[in-house]
Order: structure tokens, then C-alpha cells, then sequence
């Protein structure tokens, strides 16, 4: 059963200790929700288990991933930036993705391929799809960036708040594919300050914390989810 | 391999020549240098000629850092660095794919359009062959080396102009091998093909160090 582990966690920012020791573990199927205020350290947390701020002290690792591949490569990073090209047709910038992000496969996770258009489809982007991705309004572009995370299958999801700029409607069905990644053997991290109504979801509290603090998070999982 | 690295290229290009790439810009900026010289040295023929090789060297040289400083920074602007760091795919050679891309989009139109900007320079046909044969094989050099610089600044904001002091530096022995293979093609008693090997061996040794030293800062600036 491929579990993320994290253990002891230290992350510094700027000369500053965002938070320390931190230590879970996420079973395949559940999702992870990081709460807390601003600059308590959610968008660090998520750049750390993306491989893109390297961590001050502590492991993380995915238990019964490939072990060619580091935790990073296993996970798709959502973040506050769409990270498309406006001047690249929109089923460019799907294809472009789809073609270079390695996909990864571990035991237990049974992803559903799904095509660029098909997904861009299911999202209600189909129309746009020979349009520079410039005419796309914030909402569209956010879909057109979610649409990545179907067309190269990886089995962590790291999402910092994922349902920003999306409308009621689009925020159910993300919601709904959220819960089918999770269904089908997929991990969900994901930093938010609405109500996601995910299901099974471990909740993690970080509050802003001062240097070195031991309670500076509370985990509120089950006692077995608690390392 | 072939699969992602080729919708890399592609990628890269596309950019570069939509709205909004550098591709244009710096062959427009090449031929706003190289006319701008002869105003400020005079209309001497002969002295044009046989300064046009540096010239028009000097020119491609600053076209390139012109379009540089966004080679890795509208990537970053947009978020899409952060997960071409997570693909899963060796960072040097991404960084390798989109500087030959960026080369073939910025470069090779600045070769190509050394030919007709000499000829404002009176350089002789034999020069004029000799300065693109110099330029097609040294201006890779310049994106590799540029490349450097790029993932250095790419976490400024003004990076563009930091870029060019720290490259035009390193570009130095680039620039002296390739005049001066330029300048031996006319002039007798030198060798031509002495110093263009050595501008072949640096443009080699900097596809090598580019992409390993741009992926290495580009690795640190995620943080």
C-alpha cells in the first residue's frame, strides 16, 4: 500500500523557521487538508513535498513508489499559477504537458488515462480548444491547468487551493474528480481555507508558529495516521 | 527520449515566434547596430572593411543577450519552471533542448542575415563568408553561456541587465576566436582554419558547461 511519509519536517524560509517537525503519514485513497492562516506555511509545506523547496531537516518519502523516481516526480504540483502559455493554443499547452511530464504508476493506483480533448470536454473548455489560450477568462485557465493532472496520470496530487477563481458548478466537479482520484488509489494534499468536502480526508492544522515550537501544528488524524 | 524532448523544441519555438517572442526583436536590433556604426566612424570604406568581421560580431553578440533574459524567466513567471522541474526529466538536457531552441529562433536568423548586413560594411566576398561561417559556428556559444546567466537571474525582477554583465565576460575568448578566424580568412599569412577549430572547440565545451551550470542554479532558484 504506497503511503507518504513525512517525519520530522523542518522548513526554513528567508532565515525563518516556518514550521518544525512536522511528521504524518497518508495512506493511498485519503486526502490530507492543511488549514491555517496566512503564512502559516501551507504553500511551503506543498513546495517542499514538490521537490521545490528543499527542506531544512527531516525525511519524506513514498513508500512503495517507483524508487527510480523521487517523491516529486510522483506528484502533480496545482498552484497558484496556471502555468499556461497564452500565446499556445489551449490543446497545445495540454499536449505539451501530456508529452512531457513522465507519468508515473505505483501499485494500487488505477488512474483513468483520459485524452486532451476528452478531458478538456469533461471541463467545459472543449469549444476553446484551437484558441490561444489568452482568450481564456481566470476561471477557464484554471481548468485548462487542471486538465494536466488527467492527461499524464501520477499518483500525488499537491493542490494550494485548488478551487480558486472556479465557479460554484466547477468547484462541485472538481471536487467530484478530486474524489475519483482518490477512489481509484490517489493521494491528495491539498492547502485550503473553504470547506472541501473530500472524503476520506485526514485534516492538518497549521498555525503560524514561532521558531522551534513544538505544538506549532496540530494533526488531527486518526491515532494510527499519527507517526 | 525523442517524444518529450521534440514537444519541448516545438514548444520553445512556437514561443519564440508568436507575439510577443524575441525572435524578430533581435535581428532588428542586429541590423540597428550594425547601421549605426558606419554614422559614427565616417564613410571610410576601407576602414569599414576591415572593422565589419567585429562589427557584425559585436552586434550578434548583444542581439543575443537581448533575447536571453527571458529564456527561462517567462517560465517562471507563469509557474510552468516549477514543473518542468518536477517532470521527471533530466534538467540539463531540458535546459540543452530550449537553448538549441532559442538558438535556432534568435540565433540562426541573426546568422542569416550577417551576409546582408555586411555588405553595408564593404567587406569583400570572401569575408563575408568567412564572418557567417564564424558566426553559425560560434553564436551557440553565446546561448550556452547566456544560458548560465539566464538561470542566475531568473529570480530578479530586472535580471536583464545583470545578465549582460555577467555573460559578456565569459563570451570574451568567443568573441576574440571568432574575429579573429573572421579577420584570418582575408589576411594571407594566418591560417583560417586555426582559430575557427578553436571557436568549434568552445562552442562544444560551452554546450557541455551551459546546461550543467544553468541547471544547477535553476535547481536553487525553485526555492
Amino acid at each position: 500500500m504506497p503511503t507518504l511519509i513525512v517525519d520530522d519536517l523542518t522548513v526554513d524560509r528567508g532565515g525563518r523557521r516556518v514550521f518544525a517537525g512536522l511528521s504524518f503519514q497518508l495512506q493511498a485513497g485519503h486526502a490530507l487538508v492543511i488549514t491555517g492562516a496566512n503564512g502559516a506555511g501551507k504553500s511551503s509545506l506543498l513546495r517542499t513535498l514538490a521537490g521545490l523547496i528543499s527542506p531544512a531537516g527531516g525525511s519524506m518519502s513514498l513508500n512503495g513508489g517507483d524508487s527510480e523516481r523521487s517523491l516529486a516526480e510522483h506528484a502533480h504540483y496545482f498552484g497558484h499559477e496556471s502555468a499556461v502559455k497564452r500565446a499556445l493554443p489551449v490543446r497545445g499547452n495540454l499536449e505539451f504537458w501530456r508529452d512531457f511530464t513522465s507519468p508515473v504508476q505505483t501499485e494500487k493506483f488505477t488512474p483513468t488515462t483520459m485524452q486532451p480533448m476528452e478531458i478538456l470536454e469533461l471541463l467545459g473548455i472543449g469549444h476553446t480548444a484551437d484558441l490561444p489560450a489568452a482568450y481564456l477568462s481566470a476561471g477557464q485557465t484554471r481548468r485548462l491547468a487542471l486538465a494536466r493532472l488527467f492527461v499524464s496520470p501520477r499518483p500525488l496530487w499537491l493542490m494550494d487551493e485548488p478551487t480558486s477563481a472556479l465557479d460554484t458548478a466547477s468547484e462541485a466537479q472538481l471536487i467530484g474528480l478530486m474524489n475519483t482520484h482518490l477512489k481509484n488509489g490517489g493521494m491528495i494534499v491539498t492547502a485550503t481555507h473553504t470547506e472541501l468536502a473530500l472524503s476520506p480526508v485526514e485534516p492538518l492544522h497549521l498555525s503560524a508558529s514561532i521558531a522551534g515550537d513544538e505544538d506549532a501544528y496540530e494533526f488531527g488524524g486518526t491515532l494510527e495516521d499519527y507517526a | 527520449m525523442a517524444s518529450w524532448s521534440s514537444s519541448l523544441f516545438r514548444r520553445e519555438l512556437q514561443l519564440a515566434t508568436r507575439v510577443g517572442g524575441s525572435a524578430l526583436v533581435g535581428v532588428l536590433f542586429f541590423l540597428a547596430v550594425v547601421t549605426v556604426i558606419p554614422f559614427g566612424v565616417g564613410p571610410d570604406l576601407n576602414l569599414l572593411a576591415r572593422i565589419g568581421p567585429a562589427i557584425l560580431w559585436i552586434g550578434a553578440l548583444l542581439a543575443t543577450l537581448l533575447g536571453l533574459d527571458r529564456l527561462f524567466q517567462a517560465d517562471r513567471d507563469d509557474g510552468s519552471l516549477d514543473l518542468l522541474l518536477m517532470a521527471g526529466r533530466p534538467l540539463e538536457l531540458v535546459v540543452l533542448i530550449k537553448c538549441l531552441a532559442h538558438w535556432v529562433a534568435t540565433g540562426l536568423p541573426l546568422v542569416a542575415a550577417a551576409p546582408v548586413l555586411a555588405i553595408f560594411l564593404n567587406l569583400e566576398p570572401t569575408a563575408i563568408g568567412a564572418v557567417t561561417l564564424t558566426l553559425l559556428a560560434g553564436t551557440p556559444a553565446l546561448t550556452f553561456i547566456g544560458a548560465i546567466g539566464a538561470s542566475l537571474t531568473v529570480t530578479l525582477r530586472r535580471g536583464g541587465l545583470l545578465l549582460a554583465v555577467l555573460v559578456v565576460p565569459l563570451a570574451i575568448p568567443v568573441l576574440i576566436f571568432g574575429v579573429s578566424a573572421a579577420d584570418a580568412a582575408v589576411s594571407d599569412p594566418v591560417p583560417f582554419l586555426t582559430p575557427f577549430l578553436i571557436l568549434c572547440a568552445l562552442t562544444l565545451i560551452a554546450g557541455v558547461i551551459g546546461p550543467i551550470a544553468s541547471a544547477a542554479a535553476l535547481r536553487f532558484s525553485a526555492d
